[in-house]
C-alpha cells in the first residue's frame, strides 16, 4: 500500500472538458460554418434554410466523426444525439427571441404618454396611433384581474387545502378534475358564461361576467400550484400543532397556511399571468367597449387583449400598429408578474 | 379441547371533531366539489343551450359538412349546420402541431434533464415557462406577421419536392393563412406543455437503472435508449395528448392566421381551412338566434372533445409518474 | 476447472457456519482459498483518493492496491465514504452534479482519469453491481444479461453461449434458462441481483465493484451470492463494501476499514482477512470489528 504524502490537495474535476479539449469542436463549428456558406455560395439553394440546414449536417456530422476516430461507434452515435438535442432546445429558444425582439421593436414605436391617458372613445383604430389611447382597456384588465382574483384565489386555495388537508375520498378524484378542468378550452369558458349568465340573468356583458369566464381557467392553475406548496410544507408542523391540542383549522390557519405564504402569492400571480392576456373568453362576455367604464358590474367593458384583437382585425396600418402597442403593453405586465413570480417563489411556472 | 379465548371485540376509535373543526371541513370540502359543480355547469349549459341544434341536425350536425342560415323571401329560414369540415380542419391543425411540436418538446426536454448543463438548464427552463405565458394572442399576431412569411417559403419547398405526397399537394402554389401556417404557430403553442410534461417524467426516471446503465460502459444516449425511453415513453405519449387537448381548443391564434373557409381541405399547404374554435369566434359576430345556438352546440361538441382528450392524457401521466416512485 | 467447482462447494459449507467467531471464519475461509487462474496484471491500484461533494470533504487519501484474482472487503460504519471510494474506481462518482475528486486510480498501470480516457470503456472494464437489484424492467432476463454489449455497441459472436456462460458464473442458469423470454420483473430480489451480477460479467469486466451487494436481500439469497463471489473470485478482481463483518470475513482476502471522525472518512487500516478480524493493529479497527461501535 503506497502511502503519499500531499501537501495540499485541491477537487479536481477530471471529466470536465478543458478549454483544450473543447477547441476541435469550435474549430470542426467554424469549418462547418465555412463548409455551408460555400455551398449556398455554389448551389441553387439559399436562403437562412439552407445555411441553418447545412450548418446543422455538417457540425452534426463533423462533430460525430471526429469522436467516433477517438472512442468508436456508439460514441459517434451519441455525438449525434447531443448535437440534435441541442438543435431541438435552440430551436425552441428561437420564436421566443423573435416573439419578443418583434413585439419590443414593432410595439416601441407607439408608445407615447397620452396612450394611458386616452381611451378610444373618441378616436377611432385606424387614426394616427397618437390620437387616442388605451386607458379604457387597461382599466378594464386591471378589473378582470382584480374580480378574477377575487373569486378564484379563494377557491383555488381552499380547492387545494381539501386536497392536501382534508384528503377526504373524493380527494383523487376532484384532483383528476381539477386536473381536466385545466385543459377547457378559453372558448369554451367564454361560451358558458354566455349561455348560463347573460342569456339568463341579469348579468350582462360586463367586467364581472368576463372576469367570471377568465376564473374557470385561473381556478385550476392556482389549485394546482398552491397545491404543490401546500404539500412542500413538512408534515412534523401539522402534527406538531395538532399535538399541541389545536383544532385541524387552527393549525392549518396558523402553522400551514402561514408557512405556505410565499408560494401562495406565487399560486395567485401564476394564476394572473394565465388569464391576462385571454382574448378568446372576453368576445363573448364584456362587450369590448372603446368607452371608459368605471362600473364593474354593469354595461360593456374594455380589455388590453380586446383593444389588441380589434386593431389587429380591422388590418390598417394604424390600427396594427396600436395592436402592437397594446401586445407590448401587455407583454410587459405578463414579463413583471412573471419575473415577481419567479423571484418571489422561485418555482415553476406551470404550463397553461 | 382446548377452547380458543374470545377474541376480544375492537374498540372503535373515533373523535369527535370540534364545531370549527367541522366547520372548517365542511367548508373546503364544499368549495372542492365546485370544481366539480363548475365543470359539470359547462357541458350542460352548452348542451341545453345546443339542444335544439342537435334536436334538429342530428348526426348531420357532426358529418355535416355545411355551415348557413338561409332566410328566404317569404321569410322562412333554412338552417344547415354541421361541424364536419371544421373538426377535420381541427384534427389535421393539430396533427401538424403534435408532428412539429412534440419532436422538438422532447428533444428539448432530454437536454434539459440530460445534457445542459446548470446555467443554461436554468436559463431554458425559464424561457419554456415564459413560452407558457405569453397570451395567445400575441402568437396569433407573431405568427401573421413573422412566422407566415418564412413558413410560406417552407411550404413551397415541400409543395416542390414532396407534391406527390397527396397532403402536400396543393390545386395551386397559394401558401397563405394554410392549415400548414395554423399548424406551425399551435406547435410553438403547445411545445411548454409537452416539454414541462415530458421533463417531469424523465427526471423520475429511477436513477438505480441509469447507473446501472452507466455502470455498464453505456453512453448518454445509449442509456437513454435503454432506460428512459422505456420508461418514459408513454408518460410522453400523455403529454404529447395534452399538447393534443391545447391544440384542439386553440382560438384566437388559430382565427389570427388562418383563412377560415367552410370546406373540408386536406392539402395542408393550400391556403384554407378551419377549426371548431376559431369558427365559434368567426360566426359570433354576425349570428342570431339559432346560428347561435349552433355555436353553443359546436362549443359543447369541442368541450366534450377536449374533456376526454385531457382526462386519457392526465391518466396516462399519472401511470407513469407513479411507476417512478 | 473441476478444482474451481470444488473449491466453490467448500465455500458454501464456510458460509453456513455463522457460529464461528468472525476470526474463525476468516481463517477458515482464508485456509481453503486457492489462488485462481486470474489473469496475471497489475489490478487495480488507487493512489491518494480524496472525494468531495461541493464544500464537503468526504474521503481523503486512500490508497489501496487490489491485486488481480483477490476480493477485498471495504467495511466501516455508514458515512464512512467506502460506497463513495468504490465510486470514484469506476468514475460512477462524477455523475454527482457538485461532485470533485484528487488522486488516481490506476488499471493496468494507467490512470482511468486520465485526459483522454473514454469514460465509458473505463466502465466495461471495472464493472459494478448495486445496493438494490435494478435490471432492466423492460428487457427479458436474456436481454438484460446481453444489455451492455448492445449499451456499449459490442459485437456479440455466440449470444445463447454467452448468456448461458454467464448466467451459470452468477448461478442463476438452473433457474432460469426455461425462461430467458420472460421480463426480469418477475424474478425475485435475490434472483435479480443474480442477473445483475450476470450482466455485469457478460462485458468481461476485469474488476467487478460490488456496493452492498446483499443489502437488500434476505439471508438465503445472500449466502447465494457470496457462493457466486467465491467463484467470480477465480477469474477477477472483486471489491465489496459491506455492512455485514460476517460477510466480510466469509468471503475477503483482504479487508480495510473505513472511518470517519467527524471531519473526512479515510481508511483506517488494511490488510489480510484473517488478520484484521484476529489481531487488528489499530485500536479503532479491534473496536469496530469487536462490535463495541457502529
Amino acid at each position: 500500500m503506497a502511502l503519499e504524502t500531499q501537501v495540499e490537495i485541491k477537487p479536481q474535476r477530471p471529466w470536465q472538458s478543458t478549454p483544450r479539449e473543447l477547441a476541435p469542436t469550435f474549430y470542426l463549428l467554424v469549418a462547418s460554418v465555412i463548409a455551408s456558406w460555400a455551398i449556398v455560395a455554389v448551389t441553387p439553394m439559399k436562403g437562412k434554410l439552407a445555411y441553418a440546414f447545412l450548418f446543422f449536417v455538417f457540425g452534426t456530422a463533423s462533430l460525430s466523426i471526429n469522436k467516433g476516430r477517438k472512442l468508436g461507434r456508439a460514441a459517434a452515435v451519441d455525438s449525434i444525439a447531443s448535437s440534435v438535442a441541442m438543435t431541438g432546445a435552440f430551436l425552441v429558444f428561437l420564436p421566443v427571441a423573435s416573439i419578443l425582439f418583434t413585439t419590443i421593436q414593432k410595439g416601441v414605436a407607439g408608445l407615447h404618454w397620452s396612450l394611458f391617458t386616452q381611451t378610444m372613445f373618441t378616436a377611432s383604430y385606424s387614426d394616427p396611433i397618437s390620437k387616442g389611447g388605451l386607458l379604457h382597456a387597461l382599466v378594464g384588465t386591471l378589473y378582470l384581474i382584480f374580480i378574477s382574483v377575487v373569486v378564484s384565489v379563494p377557491m383555488g386555495i381552499l380547492t387545494a387545502l381539501y386536497l392536501t388537508e382534508i384528503k377526504g375520498p373524493g380527494a383523487n378524484f376532484i384532483q383528476f378534475i381539477v386536473q381536466a378542468m385545466s385543459g377547457v378550452p378559453s372558448v369554451v369558458a367564454g361560451l358558458f358564461i354566455f349561455a348560463s349568465l347573460i342569456v339568463a340573468t341579469p348579468i350582462k356583458a360586463s367586467a364581472i361576467a368576463g372576469a367570471l369566464a377568465l376564473s374557470i381557467l385561473m381556478i385550476p392553475t392556482v389549485t394546482r400550484t398552491a397545491q404543490e406548496v401546500l404539500l412542500l410544507v413538512p408534515m412534523d408542523l401539522r402534527e406538531a400543532g395538532q399535538a399541541l391540542g389545536a383544532t385541524q383549522w387552527r393549525t392549518v390557519a396558523t402553522i400551514v397556511v402561514p408557512a405556505a405564504r410565499n408560494g401562495l402569492i406565487t399560486a395567485t400571480i401564476l394564476g394572473v399571468a394565465r388569464i391576462a392576456g385571454e382574448t378568446a373568453p372576453l368576445l363573448f362576455t364584456i362587450g369590448g367597449s372603446d368607452k371608459l367604464n368605471w362600473n364593474p358590474f354593469k354595461d360593456y367593458q374594455g380589455a388590453l387583449p380586446f383593444y389588441v384583437w380589434k386593431g389587429l382585425l380591422l388590418g390598417t396600418p394604424e390600427s396594427i400598429q396600436r395592436a402592437w402597442t397594446g401586445i407590448l403593453v401587455l407583454l410587459i405586465l405578463v414579463l413583471v408578474l412573471f419575473i415577481l413570480a419567479r423571484t418571489l417563489g422561485g418555482r415553476k411556472m406551470k404550463s397553461k | 379441547m382446548t377452547t380458543k379465548p374470545a377474541a376480544p371485540a375492537p374498540r372503535e376509535i373515533t373523535t369527535k371533531p370540534r364545531l370549527s373543526d367541522r366547520i372548517f371541513r365542511g367548508t373546503v370540502t364544499g368549495v372542492g366539489m365546485l370544481s366539480l359543480a363548475i365543470l359539470t355547469l359547462i357541458g350542460l349549459f352548452l348542451a341545453l343551450r345546443g339542444f335544439q341544434t342537435f334536436k334538429s341536425e342530428g348526426f348531420h350536425f357532426i358529418s355535416g359538412v355545411k355551415w348557413e342560415s338561409v332566410t328566404s323571401d317569404n321569410g322562412t329560414v333554412t338552417n344547415n349546420f354541421g361541424v364536419g369540415a371544421m373538426l377535420i380542419g381541427t384534427v389535421l391543425i393539430a396533427t401538424v402541431a403534435l408532428v412539429v411540436g412534440v419532436p422538438l418538446s422532447v428533444l428539448t426536454a432530454l437536454f434539459l434533464t440530460f445534457y445542459a448543463p446548470e446555467r443554461i438548464k436554468r436559463f431554458m427552463v425559464s424561457v419554456v415557462d415564459l413560452m407558457a405565458a405569453f397570451p395567445s394572442i400575441l402568437y396569433g399576431l407573431w405568427g401573421f406577421f413573422v412566422l407566415m412569411p418564412m413558413v410560406q417559403y417552407w411550404a413551397g419547398l415541400l409543395y416542390e419536392y414532396l407534391r406527390w405526397i397527396p397532403i402536400f399537394n396543393a390545386p395551386q402554389p397559394f401558401f397563405e393563412r394554410s392549415p400548414f401556417v395554423a399548424g406551425m404557430v399551435l406547435a410553438i403553442m403547445i411545445i411548454p406543455i409537452v416539454t414541462s410534461v415530458s421533463r417531469e417524467i424523465f427526471a423520475q426516471t429511477p436513477l438505480d437503472r441509469i447507473q446501472a446503465a452507466y455502470a455498464l460502459g453505456a453512453t448518454k444516449w445509449g442509456m437513454i435508449k435503454a432506460v428512459v425511453f422505456p420508461f418514459g415513453s408513454s408518460g410522453v405519449v400523455g403529454g404529447a395528448m395534452l399538447g393534443l387537448g391545447r391544440a384542439f381548443g386553440e382560438t384566437v391564434a388559430v382565427f389570427t392566421v388562418l383563412n377560415i373557409v367552410f370546406k373540408v381541405n386536406l392539402h395542408i399547404l393550400y391556403g384554407f381551412g378551419g377549426n371548431v374554435a376559431s369558427m365559434i369566434i368567426l360566426k359570433w359576430g354576425e349570428a342570431v338566434g339559432s346560428e347561435t345556438k349552433a355555436l353553443l352546440a359546436a362549443g359543447f361538441i369541442l368541450f366534450v372533445l377536449t374533456l376526454m382528450v385531457n382526462m386519457l392524457a392526465n391518466a396516462i401521466v399519472k401511470r407513469t409518474l407513479k411507476s417512478g416512485k | 476447472m473441476s478444482e474451481d467447482t470444488n473449491n466453490g462447494d467448500e465455500m458454501s459449507v464456510d458460509s453456513a457456519a455463522p457460529t464461528n467467531s468472525l476470526a474463525d471464519v476468516a481463517s477458515a475461509h482464508t485456509a481453503a482459498r486457492q489462488p485462481g487462474n486470474a489473469p496475471m496484471g497489475s489490478g487495480l491500484e488507487a493512489r491518494g483518493i480524496h472525494a468531495w461533494f461541493g464544500k464537503h470533504h468526504a474521503l481523503e487519501n486512500v490508497s489501496l492496491d487490489f491485486a488481480s484474482g483477490t476480493v477485498t472487503a471495504l467495511i466501516g460504519p455508514s458515512g464512512c465514504g467506502k460506497s463513495t471510494f468504490i465510486r470514484t474506481l469506476n468514475r460512477m462518482h462524477e455523475f454527482i452534479p457538485s461532485a470533485a475528486m484528487a488522486g488516481e486510480v490506476l488499471l493496468d498501470g494507467k490512470d482511468i482519469y486520465s485526459k483522454g480516457t473514454d469514460v465509458t470503456k473505463i466502465r466495461l472494464q471495472i464493472g459494478m453491481v448495486f445496493q438494490k437489484p435494478n435490471p432492466f424492467p423492460s428487457m427479458t432476463i436474456g436481454e438484460n444479461v446481453l444489455s451492455g454489449l448492445k449499451l456499449a455497441q459490442l459485437k456479440m459472436s455466440n449470444k445463447e453461449d454467452l448468456m448461458q456462460e454467464c448466467l451459470e458464473r452468477a448461478g442463476l442458469w438452473n433457474e432460469v434458462k426455461d425462461r430467458l423470454g420472460a421480463h426480469a420483473g418477475g424474478l425475485s430480489g435475490g434472483q435479480q441481483q443474480r442477473l445483475c451480477i450476470a450482466r455485469a460479467l457478460a462485458v468481461k469486466p476485469k474488476v467487478l465493484l460490488m456496493d452492498e451487494p446483499c443489502s437488500a436481500l434476505d439471508p438465503g439469497s445472500t449466502l447465494r451470492i457470496e457462493d457466486t463471489i467465491g467463484q467470480l473470485a477465480q477469474t477477477m478482481t472483486i471489491i465489496i463494501v459491506t455492512h455485514n463483518m460476517q460477510q466480510a470475513a466469509r468471503v475477503s482476502d483482504y479487508t480495510a476499514f473505513f472511518l470517519s471522525e467527524g471531519g473526512p472518512g479515510s481508511m483506517i487500516e488494511v490488510g489480510p482477512t484473517n488478520e484484521m478480524f484476529s489481531r487488528p493493529r489499530d485500536q479503532r479497527t479491534e473496536n469496530y470489528v469487536s462490535g463495541r461501535f457502529g
